[in-house]
């Protein structure tokens, strides 16, 4: 109350010095300044910490897995056979499935995507864009368990009308599957990118002659591309860690196979597979689980450094 | 008014309205642009110059709600640049552009200069190279950029850009240049080196220039048109109009009494 009335009394140019200095009130006021900030960094810090325990999780589980397959095996060996008498554990042979899978979605995903985020940014007018942006990003709002399904009883049917050798289960309805589910990923992001390109640059075109697809092309895609290369990145880390879609439509036999229309397992549905089953906590089949986790982990990391290398390299400078 | 005294006319404006929205901007503007000569459009913010200078090349037709009726004319072939019935990237094809802030592509500095040439459909080296180096010369840019053409563009200055982007718009062969506060941007070095350029470049083409500065109106332009609250004021020679304006508001604007 004195801090109060005394404040009130004095000068203007006094204020600060009081708030800041020796009442009460100004005390208070530091001190809760240091709270807010502590609360921050916590917050902060608490998504880095869990990051690294992860992390370190994977890798200490991974140890003891390496001390009894070596690194060479698991690398070079072309069998994945974990929970079998006589096991082999090449990881190259989930790591194909993972590769196929996501390669697929990502031939879907990042030519509609680019092509839709193009429209919605240059073509689209305003009342267009409204509309049609939150109905596309309703696509990555289906529960992947859904997309699953659609792959196994809508798009594997479809395939094998085309041709009626393809399996019920097969990597490449998985793939389509998932590139419809990442389309609204690329585009939504790239789009961003794309709208954020100063409207100078694109009058600069048109001031040349540009037609509205060559303004596109040339200029705004260009300035775009390091958020652009944000969103292909993200596309990409999201289809190598997709799950449920290939669990269910991909079928789950470790298979080392380059040929989208044959089944094989994931890295993801391999861990699926195996958490839904009964092994026992520290056997080595248990731990097989935290090796291709962290093998996951390890590409998902190298896509990030990727992303993060090329947005540096490529950022513009408006 | 002088216009009966402008000979050759490279444009002409007759009756032109502008209406951003429910917005008058332009009322009822008419005048001559004279064939190799820097014509300056002075007056206070907001008074249409901007807008007049966009009518040129239709850039208003990138933005929805922005209406205009009248003509322009362009001599010799007295094709109205404004009809509906001529396309606009042919209007730009002729009339080219340098803007308020330098824009430069984010390519190399080669590939900004050919970038009109390139959107043409000219694909033949030989043509793209003749065709920049002496786009680059004209903009007095050539010494400073001969050894790195293949550097990004935004490694240059603000006013080596913006010397880039009036290169860019020279490759293209322009009739006319419009010219949108060019300077507005720079520092004084850069302006006076971009002035210089203007008075070497209306010796080939036909220079519209927007400034807010008037002693640059002053210096690089032969006509002067000041324009004020979206009417055209007086258009007169740049000599008579700083010196004996004929209309009261010319002459308090140009002594500072508003603006």
């Amino acid at each position: 109350m004195m801090a109060e009335e005394s404040r009130k009394s004095r000068p203007r140019f006094k204020k600060r010095s009081l708030l800041y200095s020796d009442s009460r009130f100004g005390r208070f006021r530091r001190w809760r300044e240091k709270l807010i900030e502590l609360l921050l960094f916590l917050s902060a810090f608490a998504s880095v910490a869990i990051t690294f325990m992860i992390g370190f999780i994977l890798i200490v589980e991974s140890i003891e897995f390496f001390k009894v397959v070596s690194i060479w095996e698991f690398l070079t060996d072309t069998e994945w056979t974990p929970l079998f008498a006589e096991p082999r554990y090449g990881i190259l042979v989930l790591l194909s499935g993972t590769v196929v899978t996501s390669f697929v979605a990502l031939a879907v995903a990042i030519p509609i995507g680019s092509i839709v985020a193009i429209y919605l940014s240059e073509y689209a007018s305003s009342r267009v864009r409204e509309a049609v942006k939150p109905v596309l990003e309703l696509l990555s709002a289906v529960p992947t368990v859904v997309y699953g399904y659609f792959a196994l009883l809508f798009i594997t049917p479809l395939l094998q009308r085309l041709n009626d050798e393809i399996p019920g289960f097969n990597m490449l309805s998985a793939g389509l599957a998932m590139g419809i589910m990442i389309i609204p990923y690329v585009s939504s992001l790239s789009e961003d990118a794309m709208r954020a390109v100063p409207m100078y640059l694109r009058e600069g075109s048109y001031a040349m002659g540009a037609t509205r697809l060559q303004t596109a092309l040339k200029v705004v895609f260009p300035a775009a591309f390091s958020g652009i290369t944000a969103a292909y990145i993200l596309a990409i880390s999201r289809a190598v860690g997709e799950t449920m879609i290939v669990a269910i439509a991909a079928g789950l036999q470790p298979n080392l196979t380059f040929n989208p229309l044959d089944s094989a397992s994931t890295i993801t549905s391999y861990i699926v597979q195996v958490t839904l089953g009964d092994l026992p906590h520290g056997s080595i089949g248990y731990q097989t689980i935290f090796a291709a986790g962290l093998t996951l982990m390890c590409v998902t990391l190298f896509f990030n450094v990727l992303g993060h290398y090329l947005r540096r390299r490529f950022r513009e400078i408006y | 008014m002088v216009n009966s005294s402008i000979y050759p006319v490279k444009a002409e404006v007759k009756s032109l309205n502008f209406y951003y929205g429910q917005v008058h901007a332009l009322k009822n503007i008419n005048l001559q642009i004279p064939e190799k000569k820097v014509v300056a459009l002075i007056g206070p913010s907001g008074c249409g110059k901007t807008t007049l200078l966009r009518c040129f090349n239709r850039m208003h037709d990138l933005y929805p709600g922005h209406t205009y009726s009248g003509e322009i004319v362009l001599h010799p072939d007295e094709v109205n640049v404004l009809s509906k019935d001529v396309d606009p990237i042919e209007v730009r094809m002729r009339i080219s552009m340098v803007f308020q802030k330098p824009n430069p592509f984010p390519k190399s500095i080669y590939e900004n200069v050919a970038y009109g040439l390139r959107v043409r459909g000219i694909r033949r080296r030989s043509i793209l190279d003749e065709h920049v180096e002496r786009a680059l010369r004209s903009a007095a840019l050539w010494d400073e950029v001969k050894d790195r053409l293949h550097s990004m563009a935004f490694n240059l200055s603000g006013g080596q850009q913006q010397r880039l982007c009036i290169a860019r718009a020279l490759a293209i062969d322009p009739e006319l240049i419009l010219f949108d506060e060019p300077t507005s941007a720079l520092d004084p070095i850069a302006t006076a080196k971009i002035e210089e350029l203007t008075n070497e470049l209306k010796k080939e083409v036909s220079i519209i220039i927007v400034t807010h500065n008037m002693q640059q109106a002053a210096r690089i332009s032969d006509y002067t048109a000041f324009m004020y609250m979206g009417e055209l004021i007086e258009y007169d020679e740049t000599g008579k109009i700083f010196t004996k304006p004929s209309k009261k508001l010319t002459e308090e604007y140009i002594t500072g009494h508003f603006g």
